[in-house]
Parts: C-alpha cells; sequence; structure tokens
C-alpha cells in the first residue's frame, strides 16, 4: 500500500506559521541564494577545499553580512531572521554558513559591540558590503578550550601595542583584511582590530581537512605587529569579550545545524521512496522507517529549539546556558541525523553526488568548534548542579 | 525628472491548486499569497531604466488593486526596489473583472501622472493577458504587450515585441503602457535590508472614495464578464509508452510508430 506522503520533511511543525512576513521573506530569498547559486557548486568548492572570495560581495550585496547589526549599512533584522537566515545557508554547507557567521558574528558584532565609533565607522560599513573580510582570532595552538590560558600577548610601547604570538584554526584567516585578534595585556584580556597589512601579520592556511572544506582555515601569526593605541577595542574586558561574540555567534550555530539536518531528512525520505532493493523501495523496509522516524523527530525538535531560542533572544531573556543547550543538543542530533541519513543512501550517501556525508564530516566541526561538545555539557552540568567541573 | 509606475497583483503561490467557486463565479483565491512573478520582470525593468540612467527616473511607484492582504505585494515590490507604493482597496472592488480592474487602476495612474507604466505580460491566477491594454485604452496611452526589450532615446522608446511569428519592433512616444514578457530580464534577489526596511517605506492606501473612483464601473456593479461554468477540457488518449531496453530496437519501433502515420 502506498499513499501520498502527508507529512512535509522541509516543515514539519508548519513552523512556518509563526514567522513574521518579512522573516519568511528573508528566508526564502536565502533559500533561493543557496538553491540556485550555491547548491550547483559546493561540492565542487568542497572536493578543491576552497570557497570563493567573490562570494562575500555577492552576500553583501544581499544584505547578508552583519544582517542583525543595526546601522552602518546593516539591515537591524530580528535574530529569528538572522537565524533563518543561517538556516537556509547550512542547508547548503556548512562553510557558507560559516563564512557570514564569522563576518558578521565574530567580526563585524565585536567590533560594534565594543569598538569606537571609529573603528565603528572605518570597518563596520566595508564589512557590511563584502568589500572587507574579518576574522576571529582567539584559538592558539596550545589553548583552545581553555582560552584563558592564551599566550598571545599586546604590550606597550609608548603610547602604541606590540602585538606578538599565534593563533589557530583561524576561519577565513588569509582572505581576512581584518583580524579581531584576543591576547593577553597587562589589563587583562583585550581585544585587537589588526589591518592585516600591518607589518609583521602573516597567515599560513591550514591543509588536510576533512571537514568544513568549503572554507579557508588559517594560523595567524603575530610577529611584533605594531599597532597604534586606538587598535584596541575600548568596550571589552577579559574573557567575557571573547565570550560574548561566541555567544552571538551560537545562536546562528543552533538554527544553522537545524537546516543541516533538514537537508539530510530531505535527502534521505527522497532516496528511500525510490531506491528500489529486493522489489520495493528501501523506504517500505521497516529498519529504514525506524530510521526515518528518530532523524524526523530530532530535526523537528532541533527546529523548534532554535526557533524557540531567536524568540527568546527577541524578549531578552535568552541567556548563555541556553545557547548551550541549543548548541549541544542541535549539533549531536544533526550529526546523528547525518550519519543515519548517510546509511540510507548506501553507497551514494559517501559520494559527493549527495550532500549527506559532506554535512555529516562539516558537522565534526561545529561539534568542536564555538565551544566543544563536552564544554557545553560542562556548562549545562553546571547550570543544573551549580557545581563547576571544569577543571 | 521621470515617474514609473509598476502595476503589480497579489495572487496565490504557484503551489496553490487554482479553481473557480462555483457559487460565486470567481477564481478562489484562498491559501499562500505572493506577489505576482511575472510582475517582477516589470519592477526589475523599471530598476534597470533608472540604474542605467537611460531614463531619468526619480521615482519608482507600484501600485495595486487588490484586498487588504496585497500588502505583502506591495511589500515585496518595495522590497525589490521599489520607492513607494499604493493599494487602492474597497468592498465594491470585490469582483471586478479585466475591465473594472483597468479602469480602476487607470484612475490611480491619472493621480500620478507618471511618464510610464510597467506591467506584467499575464498575472499567475487569472492570466487574461490583458489589464495593460485596458489600462492604457482607458488613459488614452499607446499600449504595448510582450515587449521583451526596450531601449530609450529621450522621449521615445524603441521595443521589440515578441509576436507569434519573430519579433515587432514598435516605437512609441511617452507617456506609454508597456506590458513585459518575461525573457525582457533576470529579476534580482530583493535584498535583505530592502525586506526588513520594506514596511517603513512610505504605502498609500486609499478607498474608492479616497481616489474619487466611480464604484458604479467595477466590482460586480461594474462587471462585463460573468462566468457562467466550466468544464474539464476533453481528456487526450493516452499515450504509448516504449520501454527502452535495447536502444537499437527502442529506436526501430519509434520510426516504425512514426512511418505507420506518415509522420517521416
Ligand atoms: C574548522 C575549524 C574552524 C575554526 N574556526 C575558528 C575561528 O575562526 N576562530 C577561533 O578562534 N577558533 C576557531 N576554531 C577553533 C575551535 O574553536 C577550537 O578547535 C575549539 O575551541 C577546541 O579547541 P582545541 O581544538 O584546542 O581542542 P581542546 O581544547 O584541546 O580539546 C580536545 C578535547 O578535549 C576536551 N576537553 C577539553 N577540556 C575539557 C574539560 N575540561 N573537560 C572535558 N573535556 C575537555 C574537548 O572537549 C575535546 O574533546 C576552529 C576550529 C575548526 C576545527
Ligand atoms: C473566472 C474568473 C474569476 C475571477 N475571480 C475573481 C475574484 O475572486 N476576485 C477578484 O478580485 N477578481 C476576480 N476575477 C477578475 C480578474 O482576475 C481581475 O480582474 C484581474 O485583476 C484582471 O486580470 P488578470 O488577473 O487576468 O490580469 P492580467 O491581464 O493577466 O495581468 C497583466 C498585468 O496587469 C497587472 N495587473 C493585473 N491585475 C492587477 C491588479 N489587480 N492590480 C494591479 N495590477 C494588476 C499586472 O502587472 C499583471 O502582470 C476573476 C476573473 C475570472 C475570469
Amino acid at each position: 500500500m502506498s499513499h501520498d506522503p502527508t507529512l512535509n520533511p522541509g516543515d514539519v511543525l508548519g513552523l512556518d506559521a509563526d514567522l513574521r512576513d518579512d522573516e519568511r521573506e528573508v528566508r526564502d530569498t536565502t533559500r533561493r541564494l543557496v538553491r540556485e547559486k550555491l547548491l550547483p557548486n559546493v561540492a565542487e568548492w568542497f572536493e578543491q577545499a576552497t570557497v570563493p572570495v567573490e562570494l562575500m560581495r555577492e552576500f553583501g550585496a544581499l544584505g547578508l553580512l552583519g544582517l542583525h547589526l543595526d546601522g552602518y549599512g546593516c539591515a537591524g533584522a530580528s535574530p529569528t531572521a538572522y537565524g533563518l537566515v543561517c538556516q537556509e545557508l547550512e542547508a547548503g554547507d556548512t562553510g557558507l554558513r560559516s563564512l557570514v557567521s564569522v563576518q558578521g558574528s565574530l567580526a563585524m558584532f565585536p567590533i560594534h559591540r565594543f569598538g569606537s565609533d571609529e573603528q565603528k565607522d572605518e570597518w563596520l560599513p566595508r564589512m557590511a558590503t563584502g568589500e572587507a573580510i574579518g576574522c576571529f582570532g582567539l584559538t592558539e595552538p596550545d589553548s583552545g578550550s581553555d582560552p584563558g590560558s592564551m599566550r598571545t600577548t599586546a604590550r606597550r610601547d609608548g603610547t602604541d601595542w606590540i602585538l606578538h604570538g599565534q593563533k589557530m584554526w583561524i576561519t577565513n584567516g588569509s582572505i581576512a583584511d581584518v583580524a579581531v585578534v584576543w591576547a593577553r595585556t597587562d589589563d587583562g584580556i583585550r581585544g585587537f582590530v589588526v589591518p592585516t597589512d600591518t607589518k609583521g601579520f602573516s597567515t599560513q592556511d591550514i591543509h588536510g581537512k576533512l571537514s568544513l572544506r568549503a572554507s579557508i582555515t588559517s594560523e595567524l601569526l603575530l610577529d611584533d605587529v605594531r599597532l597604534p593605541e586606538t587598535a584596541m577595542l575600548p568596550g571589552a574586558r577579559g574573557l567575557g569579550g571573547p565570550l560574548t561574540v561566541l555567544g552571538e555567534a551560537r545562536l546562528g550555530i543552533c538554527f544553522g545545524v537545524a537546516g543541516a539536518a533538514r537537508a539530510c531528512l530531505e535527502a534521505a525520505v527522497d532516496y528511500a521512496r525510490t531506491r528500489e532493493q529486493f522489489g520495493k523501495p528501501i523506504g517500505a523496509f521497516q529498519l529504514t522507517q525506524g530510521k526515518l522516524a528518530e532523524m524526523v523527530s530530532r530535526v523537528a525538535a532541533a527546529q523548534l529549539l532554535a526557533l524557540r531560542l531567536g524568540r527568546m533572544k527577541e524578549a531578552g531573556t535568552l541567556t548563555p546556558d541556553h545557547v548551550s543547550l541549543g548548541k549541544y543538543s542541535n549539533v549531536s542530533s544533526a550529526l546523528e541525523v547525518a550519519r543515519t541519513a548517510r546509511t540510507i543512501l548506501g553507497g551514494n550517501g559517501i559520494t559527493l553526488e549527495y550532500p549527506v556525508m559532506r554535512h555529516a564530516a562539516n558537522l565534526e566541526t561545529v561539534l568542536t568548534y564555538e565551544g566543544t561538545h563536552e564544554v557545553h555539557a560542562l556548562v549545562l552540568g553546571k547550570a543544573l548542579t551549580g557545581i563547576s567541573a571544569f577543571t | 525628472m521621470t515617474k514609473i509606475v509598476v502595476l503589480v497583483k497579489e495572487v496565490p503561490d504557484a503551489a496553490v491548486q487554482k479553481q473557480v467557486d462555483s457559487s460565486t463565479g470567481r477564481l478562489d483565491r484562498s491559501g499562500e499569497k505572493t506577489l505576482n512573478p511575472f510582475d517582477t520582470h516589470a519592477i526589475e525593468a523599471a530598476l534597470q531604466l533608472k540604474e542605467s540612467g537611460a531614463l531619468d527616473v526619480d521615482e519608482v511607484v507600484a501600485v495595486t488593486v487588490g484586498p487588504s492582504s496585497a500588502v505583502k505585494a506591495l511589500h515585496k515590490a518595495v522590497s525589490l526596489g521599489a520607492d513607494r507604493s499604493i493599494h487602492l482597496t474597497d468592498d465594491a472592488l470585490v469582483g471586478s473583472d479585466v475591465v473594472g480592474t483597468g479602469y480602476a487602476l487607470a484612475e490611480l495612474i491619472k493621480r500620478e501622472s507618471p511618464d510610464l507604466v510597467l506591467a506584467g505580460q499575464q498575472s499567475d491566477d487569472g492570466q487574461s493577458y490583458a489589464v495593460g491594454a485596458a489600462v492604457a485604452e482607458y488613459l488614452g496611452w499607446p499600449g504595448l504587450t510582450q515587449v521583451i526589450k526596450l531601449d530609450v532615446d529621450g522621449q521615445t522608446l524603441t521595443c521589440e515585441r515578441q509576436a507569434e511569428y519573430g519579433y515587432d519592433t514598435v516605437k512609441v512616444t511617452l507617456p506609454a503602457v508597456i506590458s513585459v514578457g518575461d525573457a525582457i530580464n533576470e529579476p534580482r534577489y530583493p535584498s535583505l535590508k530592502a525586506i526588513m526596511g520594506a514596511k517603513k517605506k512610505p504605502l498609500e492606501s486609499l478607498s474608492l472614495g479616497d481616489a474619487e473612483i466611480d464604484a458604479s464601473k467595477v466590482g460586480e456593479a461594474g462587471r462585463k464578464a460573468v462566468w457562467t461554468g466550466s468544464q474539464e477540457p476533453p481528456a487526450k488518449a493516452a499515450g504509448e509508452l516504449i520501454e527502452d531496453e535495447d536502444t537499437a530496437e527502442t529506436v526501430e519501433k519509434i520510426v516504425a510508430w512514426l512511418d505507420d502515420r506518415k509522420l517521416i
């Protein structure tokens, strides 16, 4: 017995109805961009381990960069609208979402939130159009989950600052025009706006990645980089600065991975209905249906959680604990969905012809960056028990 | 300085099944609505005229006649680049036919006195392909349909029309009403910033009284076309399906089929 399907894997719970018109328009426009211009090429970018820099201008023209910021040519969209953009981009590829997240949330946001008027005027309008690309340098070779142990220093020389150290795993590092670099000073950890053409600044790309391949990841080398006094972000003091910035980006991740999971579910459902073995569609076997039931549950829950977090952010009730919950839950769900989708697609599932293995591989990065899965577990454990288990 | 009015219509989303409601004789327009996709080509044409400097355009105004939900179509038009919009909405407009819609639009256009009116070639629901012509008639301006290329020289437009066989090249002097074919351009993506800002751009909402439009010429009252009934198109005989198992054999079968019918 076969009937028309009654659940739409693209929007299982009809969440569309809970979106405002402008949010839906923003979402649909991004979806169209992904379908028409990105999906036809993304497998090739992934295979060649690159992403065209020109995309930034295109994204800028469309208003994707710094979408959720006010002024300086940015749209001032709601957190939910920004999240939906991330969701659609990541339904394409995590690398594309990262390109936009890093620019808007990790590079523009700290300048917007913590920067001086001069820093904002100099960088934000050009970053909003994609003319200038930004990156965010916190992680170091010996300082990942424990950023407080960073070794990069900024010392005074007269009124100037001298930055010295090394940053690792920096998305968009070698294509950036400006780096927001976090360094240790006599006055604790501070952020610096570093034009990448400053003497002493160099980058080296990280090769051989098996995840997030449609994205540039680099090492930043800061060899006594001399900066004027005005290079420091006046509004950020201590680790709270970079942690606030990461929190901003994580909301986009909660939405983004729900998009990747949705894309995997859609691919799996489509495949299960059309691929035949033993004389019937593989979707007719109970084991396959069990997998689909598990996947659709995860996707629906992830979408619902993301939307709830977006609305809480708008209402001003969102806390870092909530964002940790969102990242912890949604990324592991998305990874589970991608891996299961991979099995449903059989041998085809391991190729770039289909999106599932690409998503599964990408999500390994998402599990680790922006706070590892384990670190978010510790945040949640502490939030529930009041007992810190970090050290 | 030049002003362009673009006629835009709200239509049911392409995914919505369209049917005539037999109790009212009108199209059932329930379900998700969107901006008529053909009208995005008219907006794009206006923006290209403005951006290329071919015309010294200082304003692109989107105009619609439709129910209160049609503001969504206007928001979309503005997010694509129109500067402001006008919405004529009135209970007395319900059931307007092409002529009534054309009359109401013409009255709105007179209030704006633009130099150029652009429309889509057809709506995705009514599909009369006729509103542009009705508007031109009421205004007494030259009207052209199916235009797929527009060149401007001063007050003269040289238009290429897609005709049944080949193309017509037609010159018109402004003001004029031009319905553009969807081959004229590739509409841009709306910028997300414009989408978020669309509700802040001026939108003028008018009733028939506000616009001094004669209510007897629109709606049920002014309707000249009346829907009397509909039927399914006659079913076509099912085609013959040839399974391609052995290509040489398949080709032979196709050739034999064509030969039987004296087609080759
Ligand atoms: C593709 C990619 C792009 C990235 N982009 C950026 C970027 O743009 N900017 C930037 O600054 N960083 C970036 N990162 C870095 C990323 O944020 C770090 O990799 C992450 O913070 C983890 O640090 P680590 O790799 O040093 O792992 P470690 O911190 O060494 O962790 C190794 C393992 O130990 C576990 N662990 C550590 N401490 C504890 C503990 N207390 N209890 C239990 N388990 C623990 C971790 O969870 C993990 O499983 C990127 C990383 C990748 C892979
Ligand atoms: C069977 C049937 C049922 C109908 N049911 C209804 C009904 O339920 N409700 C109702 O309101 N009308 C109804 N109509 C009337 C008809 O749909 C409208 O008069 C329509 O506006 C005119 O034609 P069209 O949609 O075919 O436009 P077309 O002539 O195909 O459109 C060409 C272009 O004209 C412009 N345009 C068309 N309509 C408008 C508009 N309203 N505002 C601004 N620009 C416009 C657009 O640029 C469009 O691309 C019905 C008509 C028929 C034949």
